[in-house]
């Protein structure tokens, strides 16, 4: 019965979005602000990467809003599964030569492609986003391969909150020198250099100290609690 | 057959909105409702991203000077869904953690056992 409602409701919904579908065309360019952003990006913003140019400077705002969603959910994700009893270890085996080693091994290299990842995202692709889960995945090898190591909490609160706090200040500056919030008051140099594009790096290196350190805090909970 | 050919990215996506709608509908076991939403998600970027696509499209980067910016694809959808994408995962390991409480609570991850979730 239930999957008769169930498959009945998603026919009427899939007959409604076919509908619609036929109303947009697939391959041609809709939107006007995306060819502007494009053809005036580099001039205005200063990054290569149009995709940066959209996020962090037209759309820092939304960029911070977002950041700060993820924030709540690792938050809320702490405080449901973080138990009153303390003090109390679960068993684990060790992991075998081969994941220990290999995972001591790539750790490092992890780190280092995810920090080039976000230091470069005006260049290339990637971002914040992108290197701040590269750099999270790195953690969940070590939560694999060395189970008695446990990552700081306070790093990774102090990593996560620095980073809010940098992409903040930053946007009020723009404020106070300028006339609106995250303002790309600083020099936007030669495009295609490492050392360009105003506030865009700054604010990504920013974005993905704090997107590493919650997604790390995020597995660090499910290993450790749950 | 051309429409199949023109549209199929909005099939596949809408398809894997579908079938993760069918799942949430239909499944008992909570794992397999939190699978389903994530099936979903990946379907609504998959769909953000296919309407910003352009035929012969590049990604718009200006990796060297003097690159043809003319069939560069939309940036504004990929800017959308690069974000959507991490906060899908925040959202999936928070609804892991409920599901988890929610078994220490009541020792099953059955819906239909459990008399607050049953509809």
């Amino acid at each position: 019965m239930r999957k008769a409602i169930a498959i009945l409701l998603l026919i009427i919904v899939a007959l409604g979005i076919r509908l619609s579908l036929r109303k947009i065309p697939f391959g041609t360019p809709k939107t006007e602000v995306g060819r502007y952003y494009i053809d005036e990006g580099i001039e205005e913003t200063g990054a290569v990467n149009i995709v940066t140019a959209v996020v962090v400077n037209y759309r820092g705002f939304d960029t911070l809003g977002e950041v700060t969603v993820l924030f709540i959910a690792a938050i809320g994700l702490g405080a449901v599964l973080t138990t009153s009893v303390k003090g109390e270890t679960r068993k684990t085996q060790p992991a075998s030569l081969v994941l220990y080693t290999g995972c001591r091994l790539l750790f490092p290299l992890i780190f280092v492609f995810g920090t080039y990842v976000f230091i470069h995202g005006h260049l290339t692709p990637g971002g914040g986003f992108q290197g701040g889960a590269i750099i999270a995945s790195g953690f969940l090898l070590i939560y694999l391969g060395c189970r008695e190591r446990k990552i700081s909490r306070v790093g990774s609160n102090l990593a996560d909150s620095l980073g809010g706090l940098v992409f903040v200040i930053i946007g009020l500056f723009g404020l106070v020198l300028g006339s609106y919030f995250l303002l790309n008051f600083l020099p936007k140099g030669t495009a295609n250099t490492l050392v360009s594009a105003g506030i865009i790096p700054i604010i990504y290196v920013a974005i993905g100290f704090k997107v590493g350190s919650e997604l790390t805090s995020i597995i660090g909970s499910l290993i450790e609690e749950g | 057959m051309s429409f199949l050919n023109s549209h199929i990215y909005y099939i596949g996506a809408f398809g894997l909105i579908l079938i993760g709608l069918y799942i949430i509908l239909v499944k008992h076991n909570l794992i397999k409702v939190i699978i389903g939403l994530g099936i979903l998600d990946t379907g609504v970027n998959l769909f953000l991203i296919s309407v910003g696509y352009i035929t012969k499209g590049t990604a718009p980067i200006f990796s060297r000077p003097g690159i043809n910016s003319e069939h560069m694809v939309d940036p504004v959808p990929q800017a959308l869904v690069l974000t959507a994408i991490v906060i899908g995962v925040a959202v999936l390991a928070l609804a892991l953690s409920l599901a988890i409480r929610l078994y220490q609570h009541y020792g099953t991850l059955n819906l239909r056992k459990v008399r607050e979730q049953r509809w």
